[in-house]
């Protein structure tokens, strides 16, 4: 619910300090490692965790999170199972707002009003969903938000400022502004762009806005992290997590715990944002 | 034409780019600044005179359209029914229809003052289009082609390359043409300032699936003239005939009869080696439900968790696991009939075209005239089908040979052994 979305945003402010939030993607390399990675996240510092719905043709994600994804599906991940991972994380992480995100096709496929529901009750905040764009409100985000379920937008530096009205009209929770035009897992962006996009975006909205696209180290989240309110990291941590894997990329011992140190290392980072 | 403006079939689609609930625009954000820059620079285009002096010059000079519309006697009197009369768009410069819609694009891309261009292919017939007109006006051109279609269509990657094209292939997915659909979109969105992306049926989102349409009508448009010239004034055909991957040159045969209530519609979509086994075809209509995909709602082949399944056909350039919207609306409604051929039965009648009237046809065409064959021979003599002979088969004639048991390559590549 946006109501946990906004307390978590409001901590962060007590403390001065911009939000971590965390991609990893729901099935991969399994339904159960995926949770136990899940889990470890929240626990190493994540603020915000984003849970992936995989799809087949993630057009607007790089290598690293397509073949996250389809692994996921080769294991056998689908939306009612990833539902249901989202139930059991919620029963040891009360506070930590969990964002689904994915494409439209397989919410579409579980009928958008049920998934909207199912997702609610299974204790998720809010959806990233990548290829539903502002004329498209009224078959996900009209029906989300009257569920008190937050529906976030990508702002990508293409959005000018006649479009950005558009995009944040109907937008609630946060602001994830893509920080460069590309695909997921690209180059890290320049912070000089960043800051400027950010006052323009600003502007048009009292939302949050986290930044991401290029985040790796404690230390991009430390310097993204002085201009935005939250950053965002996920193609690092799905490569650290895959770099795990045993034969036939599946779980070893050392998978659940992968992103453990890089995620502390992480949430130090945005500690140190506003402070610089 | 239709009495009634209101009931025409040729409204759509709506300002929402919707064909009835299909259609749309489901793209990443980063796009949509771009397809309505396309939608605003196309309205204008398309009611300016200098614009289409321009493709009307081109089509006539560098194409070579008008296409005949060619009475297949032979055809006819084998089957024995209904008079069958070819769309010849494989005689058109490049060897198919796709010129039609790609000339259109790339002059659009030119006014709105983009270099590069990229596109997707799969059998390669959109691609070498893409790659001849960029050479024609010096434009920098970028090919994504699957990389399992790469292997079974050399003979365009050659040509692509011939023309200066980059070609990369695509190795997500099984690496045919939805993959290199994919990848394009990726191209896209990292390189939105200058580069324009040139779809090559009438899919994606709006205005992608009705501009092609429109460029790919003067197939249509053409017969609605040059039927009358051989039947007699204001004949119109019974039946038109196209088969469909995405369906853009059946949607540019049949658009222009949609509001004539005497003419039968039929799309003939790839059956592989059949609909009702494990589906291993791409007849998204009559195997597929609707989802979204490459940024339309359509009906595609898809799992009961929707995610997309990989069509399986002979011809690469039916290869495609969905449709352009305004079919799946056409099927929908009813005003158009779809039915689905099997590899097999276009085998027989790519060796059939071939046999009778001297003409190699691209294993699409095939399709259609597969689906001609079984029912010429129940319609009366007086009926007259149109069928868009909308690609020639030199790009095929290996994996034909292949299938049909002959082997054109081993041990003595380049010589010229049978």
């Amino acid at each position: 619910m946006t109501a946990r979305i906004d307390a978590c945003f409001a901590k962060a402010r007590a403390e001065n300090r911009p939000v971590l939030v965390t991609y990893t993607m729901a099935g991969d390399p399994d339904a159960e490692t995926s949770l136990a990675i899940l889990k470890n996240v929240a626990a190493s510092g994540a603020d915000i965790v984003e849970f992936g719905l995989p799809f087949t043709d993630p057009v607007a994600d790089g290598p690293a999170i397509q073949a996250s994804g389809l692994r996921a599906l080769d294991a056998g991940q689908t939306t009612v199972k990833t539902l249901d991972l989202v139930r059991e994380f919620r029963k040891d992480f009360p506070d930590t707002p969990v964002i689904l995100m994915g494409y439209y096709n397989p919410i579409y496929s579980y009928g958008p009003e049920k998934f909207v529901l199912d997702a609610k009750y299974a204790g998720v905040d809010g959806m990233i969903v990548v290829d539903v764009p502002a004329e498209e409100d009224d078959e996900l985000c009209i029906p989300a938000m009257k569920q008190g379920l937050a529906f976030i937008r990508l702002v990508p530096p293409t959005a000018d400022d006649k479009r950005l009205p558009v995009i944040l009209k109907n937008s609630s929770g946060f602001v994830y502004h893509v920080s460069i035009n590309g695909i997921t897992g690209a180059a890290t962006p320049d912070y000089s762009v960043v800051s400027t996009a950010l006052e323009r975006i600003r502007k048009y909205t009292d939302l949050p806005i986290v930044v991401g696209f290029g985040v790796k180290t404690g230390e991009h989240a430390a310097a993204l992290g002085e201009h935005a309110d939250g950053v965002v990291v996920g193609t690092a941590l799905v490569n650290q997590i895959a770099s795990t894997f045993g034969a036939g990329d599946t779980a070893t011992a050392a998978t659940a715990t992968a992103v453990n140190d890089m995620v502390a290392d992480l949430a130090a980072g945005v500690r140190r944002a506003k402070s610089n | 034409m239709a009495d009634d403006l209101f009931n025409s079939f040729m409204n759509g689609p709506d300002e929402q780019g919707r064909f009835g609930n299909f259609g749309g625009r489901f793209v990443a954000e980063t796009l949509m600044p771009l397809i309505l820059d396309l939608q605003a620079e196309y309205e204008k285009a398309k009611t300016d005179a200098t614009f289409w002096a321009e493709m009307d010059d081109l089509w006539k000079h560098y194409v070579g359209r008008p296409s005949p519309l060619y009475f297949a006697s032979r055809m006819t009197e084998e089957l024995g029914g209904a008079k069958i009369y070819l769309k010849r768009d494989e005689l058109n410069h490049t060897g198919a229809h796709k010129i039609n819609n790609v000339l259109g694009q790339i002059i659009l891309a030119r006014r709105m003052g983009k270099s590069r261009i990229i596109a997707e292919t799969g059998a390669g017939q959109h691609g070498v289009a893409t790659a001849t007109v960029c050479a024609k006006f010096g434009l920098k051109c970028v090919v994504y082609m699957g990389a399992h279609d790469v292997e079974r269509q050399q003979p365009n990657v050659f040509r692509m390359k011939l023309l200066g094209a980059e070609v990369i292939p695509v190795t997500s997915g099984r690496g045919t043409l939805k993959d290199a659909m994919n990848d394009a979109l990726r191209d896209w969105v990292t390189n939105v300032e200058d580069t324009f992306y040139c779809i090559g049926t009438v899919a994606g989102p709006h205005p992608y699936p009705a501009m092609v349409r429109d460029f790919q009508s003067i197939i249509g448009k053409e017969v609605r003239w040059q039927l009358p010239e051989q039947e007699g004034e204001g004949r119109l055909p019974d039946t038109v005939i196209a088969a469909i991957g995405g369906g853009s040159n059946a949607m540019g045969l049949f658009y222009p009869f949609l509001d004539d209530p005497s003419v039968n519609i039929i799309g003939v979509e790839a059956g592989g080696k059949g609909v009702n086994e494990k589906m291993e075809h791409c007849a998204s209509l009559t195997g597929g439900r609707p989802g979204v995909l490459h940024g339309n709602r359509t009906y595609l082949l898809q799992d009961e968790d929707g995610q997309i399944l990989e069509g399986f056909s002979i011809s690469a350039g039916l290869d495609y696991p969905g449709i352009g919207p305004e079919h799946a609306w056409l099927h929908d409604i009813g005003r158009a009939k779809y039915v689905s051929i099997t590899d097999k039965e276009a085998l027989e009648a790519f060796q059939f075209s071939c046999r009778t009237e001297g003409i190699i046809p691209a294993l699409e065409p095939s399709h259609a005239l597969a689906h001609v064959m079984k029912i010429a021979p129940t319609l009366p003599k007086d009926h007259i089908i149109v069928m868009n002979m909308c690609g020639r088969g030199d790009k095929d004639i290996f994996t034909v040979a292949r299938h049909l048991g002959v082997d054109m390559t081993s041990g003595n590549e380049g010589r010229n052994s049978d």
